[in-house]
C-alpha cells in the first residue's frame, strides 16, 4: 500500500517533471536545438580556442548577454522602460562584497542578501510608479532618480568606503576558488556562462508560463489585459522584482570579477544604457535578442578598439562613438531588432513575441 | 427572477458636464439588452461604470446580487463580467491565438489546457483559420470578433459590447448577429449591448434602454420603442420608423 503510493508520487513527479520539460523545451524547433547546442558547445569550448585577452572579451560579452535578459524582462516582456538597472547591479555588488571583505562571507551566501534586497528595491520603486500611475516615460525618470539616489547615497556610505571605493581582497591564487569566486579568468567565465544560460531557459520558461503572457498583455494594452481580468499592478510588481533580482547576480559577478567597486562608477548611468544597449540592438522582446546584442555590440566595439590600438591610433572614446552608430543603425534600418531579421533569414522564428 | 445586473440611479459627471444623469435599469439572465442613443448620450460612460474601468460617483452597480460599482476593472471581470472596447484594442503583436489564450487563462492557470480550450470559440468567431495570424494585421471586422472571443474566453456570466456592429457591412454584422444569438440561446449567456445599427438592435433585443443627454428616456421591448415619441425626436428621426 505505501509502495504503491510511493511508486504513484514518484510517477506523478516524473509525469510532471516530464511536462515541464516538455514545456520547456517541446516547441523548441530542432533547427534552434542544434543551432543552441553548437552554440553552447563552442562557448563552452573557448577557454581552449582563445587567448586570456578574447576570453576577458567573452566575459564581458556573456555578462551583457545576462544583464541585457534581465533587463528584457521587465521591458521587453512587461513593456516598462527601465533607465537605472545599474541601481540592482550595484546593490547586489556592493552587499556581496562588503559582506565577503569585512565579513568574509562567501558571495553566493552573500547572494542570497543581495537577490532579495534588490527585489525589495526594486518593488518599492514599483510600488511608487505603479500605485501612483506613473508610466512611460515618467516611470523611466522615476528609475534614473533611484539610481542617482544609490549613487550619491552609497558616495557617503562610510561603510562601503563611500567615495574612496571598496576594494576586495587580492591575492595569488593557487587554485580556484569557485565557493569564495576567487580564481582565474577562465573560472569567472564559467560562471558567466552558466548564468547567462540559466537565464536563457529561465526567461524561456517565464515567457511561455501564464505570467509571461500576463506580461505580454500588459505590454500591449494594460487597460485590455484588465479587462481580461489580469491584475496588472501585482504582474508588473512581479516583472520588476524579477529582473533586479536576477540583476543584483551581475552586480555580485562584477565586483567578484573586477575586485573594486566605486559609487560613482557602478551606479553610473552610462551603466544602466550600456545594459539596455544589447538589447535594444538584438531585438526587445526577444528571448535571443539580449544575448545576440551583446555579442554584435561589444564583439565589434572590442574589434574596433582593437584595430585602432593596432594602427597606431588612441582615440578614448570610440566605443562610445561605436554604440551611438549602432543604435542609429538599429533604429532606421530594423527597428524590432537585428534577432527577428536574423532569424527569418535562418528560418527560425519565435511565434508571437 | 432577480436580475443578474442592477443600475440604480447611477450618475457620472466630468467637471460641469453630467455624462450619465441617474440611470436606473435591470437586467434578467439570459437577456439580450441593447443601450441606444445619440453620440454623447453616456453609453459608453455607462459601461466603463459598469466595466469598473471608471468609478460612478453615484448609485449602486449590482452584478449577481453583489455590488461591483467603483471595483476595479480586473476585478469586475473575475466576478463575471466580459467587455469589448467601441475602439478595438486587441494585443496588436500577439497571434489572433494568442489573444484569446489570455483571456482563457484567467480560468486555466495551465497555457496548454488554455491554449486547447480557445479552439471552439475560434471557430465559433469564425477565427480558426486565422488564428496563427497577427492581430495587428486583422481586418477590422475580423478584430472585432477577436475582441468578442477574448472576452468570451474569461467565461463571462455577462458580456458588455461596445459597438461591435460599427463599421461592418451588413452581411457582415448579420453574421455577428447570428453569433450573439446563438450565443445567448445556447450558452444561456446575458448580453448588453451598445448600438447605433438599428437593424441589429432590432433583431437581437429583447430590451432596449435609450439614453440622451445621459438620461434614460425611454425603456421597453424594441418594437414599443421605436415607435415612442420622445425617442423619434431625439434619436432615430421620423423616417427610421417607416422604413422598420
Amino acid at each position: 500500500m505505501a509502495a504503491e503510493t510511493v511508486t504513484k508520487t514518484t510517477a506523478h513527479r516524473a509525469d510532471r517533471l516530464a511536462r515541464l520539460a516538455a514545456s520547456v523545451f517541446g516547441d523548441v524547433s530542432p533547427r534552434a536545438m542544434i543551432l543552441l547546442g553548437v552554440l553552447l558547445a563552442v562557448l563552452l569550448m573557448a577557454p581552449w580556442l582563445v587567448n586570456d585577452y578574447l576570453l576577458t572579451i567573452l566575459i564581458v560579452v556573456l555578462y551583457f548577454a545576462f544583464t541585457g535578459q534581465a533587463w528584457n524582462i521587465m521591458m521587453g516582456f512587461a513593456g516598462q522602460l527601465s533607465l537605472g538597472h545599474a541601481i540592482y547591479a550595484g546593490i547586489g555588488g556592493y552587499i556581496a562584497a562588503v559582506l565577503f571583505a569585512r565579513f568574509g562571507i562567501a558571495p553566493w551566501l552573500g547572494l542570497l542578501a543581495a537577490m532579495p534586497i534588490a527585489a525589495v528595491c526594486g518593488a518599492i520603486i514599483g510600488f511608487l510608479a505603479f500605485r501612483f500611475r506613473v508610466a512611460g516615460v515618467y516611470f523611466a525618470i522615476l528609475t534614473i532618480a533611484f539610481a542617482e539616489f544609490a549613487r550619491i547615497g552609497f558616495d557617503h556610505m562610510d561603510f562601503v568606503n563611500a567615495s574612496a571605493g571598496l576594494f576586495l581582497p587580492v591575492t595569488q591564487y593557487a587554485h580556484n576558488d569557485l565557493w569564495h569566486l576567487r580564481g582565474n579568468p577562465t573560472m569567472f567565465y564559467y560562471v558567466i556562462l552558466a548564468a547567462a544560460a540559466f537565464v536563457f531557459v529561465l526567461c524561456r520558461t517565464l515567457l511561455k508560463s501564464r505570467i509571461g503572457y500576463c506580461w505580454l498583455a500588459i505590454r500591449e494594452d494594460e487597460q485590455a489585459a484588465r479587462a481580461v481580468g489580469i491584475d496588472s499592478f501585482r504582474y508588473k510588481m512581479a516583472a520588476v522584482m524579477i529582473s533586479a533580482a536576477i540583476t543584483s547576480f551581475a552586480g555580485v559577478f562584477y565586483a567578484f570579477f573586477y575586485n573594486n567597486l566605486f559609487p560613482e562608477q557602478v551606479f553610473n548611468i552610462s551603466r544602466s544604457i550600456e545594459m539596455i544597449l544589447g538589447p535594444i540592438i538584438g531585438g526587445i522582446g526577444t528571448l535571443f535578442g539580449p544575448i545576440l546584442g551583446a555579442f554584435v555590440l561589444t564583439g565589434l566595439a572590442e574589434g574596433l578598439n582593437t584595430a585602432l590600438v593596432g594602427l597606431g591610433f588612441d582615440l578614448p572614446g570610440a566605443k562610445q562613438v561605436f554604440y551611438g552608430v549602432c543604435l542609429l543603425l538599429v533604429v532606421i534600418a530594423l527597428p524590432d531588432g537585428v534577432w527577428p531579421w536574423l532569424a527569418r533569414l535562418i528560418g527560425l522564428q519565435e511565434r508571437s513575441q | 427572477m432577480t436580475p443578474l445586473l442592477s443600475l440604480q440611479s447611477v450618475s457620472k459627471r466630468f467637471r460641469g458636464l453630467v455624462a450619465v444623469d441617474a440611470v436606473s435599469f435591470d437586467v434578467a439572465p439570459g437577456e439580450l439588452f441593447a443601450i441606444i442613443g445619440p453620440n454623447g448620450a453616456g453609453k459608453t460612460t455607462l459601461f466603463n461604470m459598469i466595466a469598473g474601468a471608471i468609478a460612478p460617483d453615484q448609485g449602486l452597480i449590482n452584478f449577481a446580487g453583489e455590488s461591483i460599482g467603483g471595483l476595479p476593472p480586473d476585478t469586475v471581470c473575475r466576478r463575471g463580467i466580459g467587455r469589448t472596447f467601441q475602439i478595438v484594442r486587441p494585443f496588436p503583436a500577439l497571434s489572433v491565438e494568442d489573444n484569446v489564450v489570455i483571456g482563457a487563462l484567467l480560468h486555466s492557470r495551465d497555457v496548454v489546457r488554455a491554449r486547447e480550450s480557445t479552439r471552439d470559440l475560434l471557430r465559433r468567431l469564425d477565427l480558426f483559420g486565422q488564428r496563427h495570424r497577427i492581430a495587428g494585421t486583422l481586418t477590422l471586422p475580423d478584430r472585432k470578433r477577436l475582441e468578442v472571443a477574448r472576452a468570451l474566453a474569461t467565461e463571462p456570466k455577462l458580456l458588455l459590447l461596445d459597438e461591435v456592429m460599427a463599421g461592418l457591412r451588413p452581411t457582415e454584422s448579420d453574421r455577428m448577429v447570428a453569433i450573439l444569438r446563438a450565443l445567448n440561446r445556447e450558452e444561456e449567456l446575458t448580453i448588453v449591448l451598445i448600438e447605433h445599427v438599428m437593424r441589429a438592435v432590432m433583431a437581437l433585443a429583447s430590451s432596449v434602454l435609450v439614453l440622451d443627454h445621459g438620461i434614460a428616456i425611454a425603456q421597453g421591448q424594441p418594437e414599443a420603442i421605436v415607435r415612442d415619441p420622445a425617442v423619434v425626436q431625439s434619436y432615430l428621426g421620423a423616417n427610421l420608423v417607416e422604413r422598420i
